[in-house]
C-alpha cells in the first residue's frame, strides 16, 4: 500500500518536534468555581488552534491565562520551554484580539497599530514601515488617520487584528474575533485570517463557540466543557471520528442510536429496540457482550428510499414524520417502529423530481456497518 | 415632541421660578441707584463701580482665587487617585473604612468639617493662612472629585486597558497613555466642582484662615449680616453672569460635540 | 508595593485630615476653657513624658456634656434642629419629585437644557443665593411689595428672621440636591414597565403609585439623605434669615467657638452632633453603595 507524499501539517504527530505552549496539569479555580480542571495540552508552533465549546467551559479562561491576565491555581504553563506564570501581560511574546475590538477611541488608526511598537521603543522609519506593512497586509491603508468611530465594523476588526499583529508575536490570541460581524463578511474574513496566519507563520488560538468557524480555520480543534478538553483532534477526525457522544453532538448534526452490544468476529451487534433486527456496526474500540453503547451516525451517511436496498446490513423501515429543505439539502426525519427519529440527509440532486419523498411516506432507511462511531460514553 | 401634560408643565415652570427668580432679582436690584436695596429709585450702575474701588473686596478675591486653585487641583490628583483605588483595587484590608471616608464628607454638617479641621492645624501648631484653608478645600473636594471620577471609571471599559497591558505598557503606561485621556471629561468636572466648591465655602473658610487671609465669602458674610447692600448685589451679578456664561459655554460645547460624534458615526457606516 | 503606594497616598490623607481631627474634636470636648493660646485645658506636652500624660488625661472631664444635658438651651437646639432638618426634607421632596419626575416625561431634545437649568443654581454661590432671600423676604421686600402693590395684603408679612424663612431658604438652597438623584432614578426606568402596567389595567396615576414611586425609592433617599445630613448642622442659613427667633445647632456651635469662645464647649456640641448623625450617614452610605452595585 503506497499513499501519495503530500506534507501534511501534523506536528502533533511527530515526535522530534517541540511544542511552543504546554500546560501541565493546569487547574484555575474562582472560590468554589473550579474553570479550568486538571489540564495538559501541548499547542505547535504554526497551528491555527481552536478552543471550542459552551459558554462557561473555560475557553476563555485558557485564553487569558496564556495572555497573563489570569495566573493558573495549579500547574504549570510554558511558553517555548519558559514557565511564563511569572512574566507580566506587557512582557510576555504574546499578543491578543479582544472580542470588543479594545481600540483606543481617541487616537488613530495608525497610533493605534503604532502603540505596542512604540512601547518597545521602535521609533522614526522602522516605525512608520511596520505600521505601513500592517495597513498594507489588511488592506486600512486610506483609513489611517481616521478615529475608531470613523470607521465600520468590519473595519474596525481588521484595525484590531494589525495591531495585534504588529509586534509579530509567537502567539496570536483571537477571543471571538468573528462574532459581530454578518453571516456573509465573517466567512471572507476567515478565509483572510487563514491567509493572514499562513502568510506570517504566526501560531494562532481562537476561542469560538461557532462550531462552523472553527471547522473552517482550525488545524486542531479542542472541544472543551466544564474546564475540560473533551477530544483534541483534526476537524476531520472530530467529525468523523468523535470519542465521546458530547463532542459527536456538539459538531455538527448526528443520529445517536443507544443499545447493548454483542460483539461478532471483527463487528458488533448492536440490539437497539424490540421487534427490531440488530444494528451491524465496526469499531476499534472493543465491547464485552451486554455493554452499553452509543452509535453516532451522521444523518448525511444515512440513505433514504422507497424500495427496500439490496446488500446494505443496516436497513430499516419506517415513516417520514418531517422535512427540512434547505435547498441544497433534504434532511428526513424517519419515525421508527420504537418511536426513535432517525435523521436521513440526501442532496437534492435532481431539479424537478417527480418521485420526492414527501410526509407520512413509509420510506427505508440504510447505512453501512462502517458509517457509525460506536461510542462508550 | 412628546406633549406635557398640564400638571407636569406646571411642576417644570413653577419650579425653574421658584429656583431663578430670587437671583433675577438680585440683578435687577444691583442696578437699583438708591442704596436702599428693595426700593427702586432708578436705574444706576454706580454700585458696580464702588465694588471695583473697594480694596478689600478684591483683595478678597485674589485670595479666594488663589486658594480655589491650588485646592481644586490638588484635589482633583488625591479624589483621582481615590476613585482609582475605589473601583479598581478589589478588596484590601480597611478598605470600608475608606470608603466612608470618602463618602462622609459630601454629607457632613460643615461645622464639624471646619472645626475639626482648625484644632487639628492648632494641636499641631500650623500657622492659619492660606495654606491651611487650601488644606481644608482640599480634603472634602477631593471627596466630591472622587464621586464624580470614580462613577467614569465603573463604566470605562477594562479591556482598553487590557489592550494597552497586551501591548507592553506599564500599567502606568496605561493609565496615562489610554485611561486618562478618555476619562479627561470627568477628571476636568471634577476640578470645576472642586473649584467652586471652594470659591463658594464660608463655613471651613471662617474656621480654618488665619488673619493675612480673608475669603471673598467671608467678607461677603460679614456684610450681609448687617442687612442688605447694593455692593453685595453688584458682586454676585457679577458672579452669576460669570458661572452662566461658564456652564451655558460648557453645554453648547459638550452638545456641539456629541452631535459631530454622531455624524461622524454615521458617515462611517456609509463609507 | 506600586498598588501599595497608590491606596496608601489617599488613605493617609483622608485619615489625617478627616479622621483624626474628629479624635481631636473629641479630647477638647473633655477639656476646659482656659484664657490661653489655644484657649483651652489641659494641653498635652509630651515633652512632661508619661507623668505629663497621665496628668493630662486625669484632667480631662465631662463636664461639658453635662453642662449640654443640663442647660435647657442646648437640647432645644438639638430638637429644634432635626425638628426644622425633617420638614424641609420632606417639603423639598415634596417639591422637587414633581419637577424631577416632570424633567423625565419631556421630550429628548429638552433634556439636556433642563439638566443645565437645574445645575446652574448649583454652581452659583451658595451665599449669594441665600442672600437674594433677605432682600425678599424683609419688611420691605420684594414679596411684601409686591403683595401689598397687588393689593393682596395690607400690612407687611413679617417672614425675614422667622423659621419659615428658614425653610424656605433650605428648600430653595438644597433643591438642585433632591431633583437629581430623583432625576437620575427616574431617566433609568424603562418605559414599557410603564406600558405593561396600563395594558394590564392600571390607570396612569395607579401605575405611578405602583410602579413608577417605588422603582425610584434610591432616588428618593438618597435626596433626602442630601438634604437631611447638612440641614441639621446648618449654619448661613439660620444665621442669616432666621434671626434669633430660630434655634438650629449649627449655629450654636458657631456662636460658642466664634462669639463666646468656648472651644471645649463647642466641641461638646459637636460630638453629640456626629453622634447623632452617624445612623443617618452610614445609612446614606449603604444606599449609595446598594445604588451602584445595582447598576454595575
Amino acid at each position: 500500500m503506497s499513499e501519495a507524499l503530500r506534507p501534511v501539517f501534523a506536528p502533533w504527530n511527530d515526535p522530534d518536534e517541540k511544542p511552543l505552549i504546554q500546560f501541565k496539569n493546569v487547574t484555575k479555580r474562582f472560590g468554589d468555581f473550579t474553570a479550568i480542571d486538571d489540564l495538559t495540552i501541548d499547542i505547535f508552533e504554526r497551528e491555527f488552534f481552536a478552543l471550542l465549546g459552551p459558554s462557561g467551559c473555560g475557553k476563555t479562561t485558557l485564553m487569558r491565562m496564556l495572555a497573563g491576565f489570569e495566573t493558573p491555581s495549579e500547574g504549570t504553563i510554558l511558553l517555548s520551554g519558559q514557565d511564563i506564570a511569572p512574566i507580566p501581560p506587557n512582557k510576555r511574546a504574546v499578543n491578543m484580539m479582544f472580542q470588543s475590538y479594545a481600540l483606543f477611541p481617541h487616537l488613530s488608526v495608525w497610533e493605534n497599530i503604532a502603540f505596542g511598537l512604540k512601547r518597545e521603543g521602535i521609533k522614526g522609519d522602522a516605525l512608520n514601515g511596520r505600521v505601513d506593512e500592517m495597513l498594507r497586509l489588511t488592506r486600512l491603508e486610506r483609513f489611517e488617520k481616521r478615529k475608531p468611530h470613523q470607521i465600520s465594523g468590519g473595519q474596525r476588526q481588521r484595525v484590531a487584528l494589525a495591531r495585534s499583529l504588529a509586534k509579530a508575536p509567537k502567539l496570536l490570541l483571537l477571543d471571538e474575533p468573528l462574532g459581530a460581524l454578518d453571516k456573509k463578511l465573517r466567512q471572507d474574513t476567515q478565509f483572510e485570517l487563514m491567509d493572514i496566519q499562513e502568510k506570517t507563520g504566526t501560531t494562532f488560538v481562537i476561542v469560538t463557540h461557532d462550531q462552523e468557524e472553527a471547522m473552517t480555520v482550525a488545524s486542531r480543534i479542542a472541544v472543551m466543557d466544564e474546564g475540560r478538553m473533551i477530544q483534541v483532534d483534526t476537524p476531520a477526525r472530530i467529525y468523523e471520528a468523535p470519542n465521546t457522544v458530547y463532542v459527536a453532538d456538539f459538531i455538527g448534526d448526528v443520529n445517536i442510536i443507544d443499545g447493548r452490544a454483542t460483539p461478532s468476529g471483527e463487528q458488533v451487534q448492536i440490539a437497539w429496540g424490540e421487534g427490531m433486527s440488530d444494528i451491524t456496526g465496526t469499531t476499534d474500540a472493543s465491547f464485552e457482550k451486554g455493554d452499553q453503547v452509543h452509535l453516532a451516525i451522521r444523518p448525511e451517511k444515512v440513505s433514504i428510499s422507497v424500495e427496500k436496498p439490496d446488500d446494505t446490513p443496516n436497513a430499516f423501515q419506517g415513516k417520514v414524520v418531517d422535512i427540512a429543505y434547505l435547498g441544497n439539502l433534504s434532511t428526513y426525519h424517519v419515525e421508527m417502529p420504537n418511536g426513535q427519529i432517525i435523521k436521513a440527509q440526501s442532496a437534492n440532486t435532481r431539479r424537478l423530481s417527480r418521485r420526492a419523498i414527501t410526509w407520512d411516506d413509509t420510506v427505508w432507511i440504510s447505512f453501512t456497518a462502517t458509517a457509525g462511531v460506536l461510542l462508550k460514553r | 415632541m412628546r406633549r406635557l401634560t398640564w400638571f407636569n408643565t406646571t411642576s417644570l415652570t413653577l419650579g425653574f421660578a421658584f429656583l431663578y427668580l430670587p437671583m433675577v432679582i438680585l440683578v435687577i436690584y444691583s442696578f437699583n441707584s438708591s442704596k436702599l436695596v428693595t426700593v427702586w429709585a432708578g436705574f444706576s450702575t454706580k454700585w458696580y463701580g464702588e465694588l471695583m474701588r473697594n480694596e478689600a473686596f478684591l483683595d478678597a478675591a485674589w485670595v479666594t482665587i488663589k486658594v480655589a486653585v491650588l485646592s481644586s487641583t490638588f484635589a482633583t490628583v488625591l479624589g483621582t487617585l481615590a476613585a482609582y483605588v475605589l473601583v479598581r483595587a478589589g478588596r484590601f484590608w480597611g478598605r470600608t473604612l475608606f470608603s466612608g471616608m470618602i463618602y462622609a464628607p459630601l454629607v457632613m454638617p460643615e461645622v464639624i468639617t471646619g472645626l475639626s479641621l482648625l484644632l487639628l492645624f492648632i494641636g499641631i501648631g500650623l500657622d492659619r493662612g492660606v495654606m491651611t484653608i487650601v488644606l481644608a478645600h482640599t480634603t472634602f473636594s477631593m471627596c466630591y472629585v472622587s464621586v464624580v471620577v470614580s462613577s467614569r471609571l465603573a463604566t470605562f471599559d477594562m479591556s482598553l486597558e487590557e489592550a494597552a497591558l497586551d501591548l507592553g505598557s506599564t500599567p502606568f503606561e496605561a493609565f496615562r497613555l489610554v485611561t486618562l485621556p478618555i476619562i479627561a471629561p470627568a477628571v476636568i468636572s471634577g476640578w470645576l466642582l472642586a473649584f467652586t466648591l471652594s470659591l463658594d465655602d464660608l463655613v471651613i473658610a471662617s474656621f480654618t484662615s488665619g488673619p493675612s487671609a480673608t475669603t471673598l465669602p467671608i467678607k461677603i458674610f460679614s456684610a450681609v449680616r448687617l442687612g442688605v447692600s447694593p455692593e453685595i448685589n453688584a458682586l454676585s451679578t457679577i458672579m452669576i453672569a460669570m458661572v452662566t456664561i461658564g456652564v451655558i459655554s460648557a453645554s453648547l460645547i459638550s452638545k456641539r460635540a456629541a452631535v459631530r460624534q454622531r455624524l461622524e458615526e454615521q458617515q462611517a457606516v456609509r463609507s | 508595593m506600586r498598588r501599595f503606594a497608590l491606596i496608601a497616598i489617599p488613605y493617609f490623607w483622608l485619615l489625617a485630615l478627616f479622621l483624626v481631627p474628629f479624635a481631636i474634636v473629641f479630647k477638647i470636648s473633655l477639656s476646659d476653657i482656659a484664657l490661653s493660646i489655644p484657649p483651652y485645658l489641659p494641653q498635652l506636652d509630651l515633652a512632661k513624658g508619661w507623668e505629663g500624660f497621665t496628668k493630662f488625661l486625669g484632667a480631662l472631664d465631662f463636664e461639658n456634656f453635662e453642662f449640654l444635658m443640663m442647660d435647657d438651651l442646648y437640647y432645644k437646639a438639638y430638637l429644634s434642629s432635626l425638628k426644622i432638618a425633617a420638614i424641609s426634607t420632606f417639603l423639598t421632596l415634596l417639591i422637587g419629585y414633581p419637577i424631577a419626575y416632570a424633567m423625565t416625561r419631556a421630550g429628548e431634545e429638552w433634556r439636556p437644557t433642563l439638566l443645565m437649568l437645574v445645575i446652574l443654581p448649583f454652581w452659583t454661590s451658595f451665599l449669594i443665593r441665600v442672600y437674594a432671600w433677605i432682600g425678599i423676604l424683609g419688611q420691605e421686600g420684594f414679596l411684601n411689595q409686591t403683595l401689598m402693590f397687588l393689593g393682596l395684603t395690607s400690612e407687611p408679612l413679617i417672614i425675614l428672621n422667622t423659621p419659615i424663612a428658614v425653610y424656605i431658604g433650605i428648600v430653595y438652597t438644597y433643591l438642585p440636591f433632591m431633583i437629581l438623584p430623583i432625576y437620575s432614578a427616574l431617566e433609568k426606568l424603562d418605559n414599557s414597565l410603564l406600558e405593561a402596567a396600563e395594558d394590564l389595567g392600571c390607570s396612569r396615576i395607579t401605575a405611578f403609585w405602583l410602579v413608577t414611586f417605588p422603582l425610584s425609592r434610591g432616588g428618593i433617599i438618597a435626596g433626602c439623605f442630601l438634604v437631611f445630613i447638612p440641614t441639621l448642622g446648618e449654619f448661613v442659613i439660620p444665621s442669616l434669615l432666621g434671626g434669633s427667633n430660630t434655634l438650629m445647632i449649627g449655629k450654636v456651635l458657631w456662636d460658642e467657638f466664634f462669639s463666646n469662645r468656648d472651644w471645649p464647649l463647642a466641641s461638646a456640641v459637636a460630638v453629640i452632633l456626629l453622634l447623632i448623625l452617624i445612623i443617618p450617614i452610614i445609612l446614606f452610605q449603604r444606599n449609595e453603595q446598594k445604588q451602584r452595585e445595582s447598576e454595575g
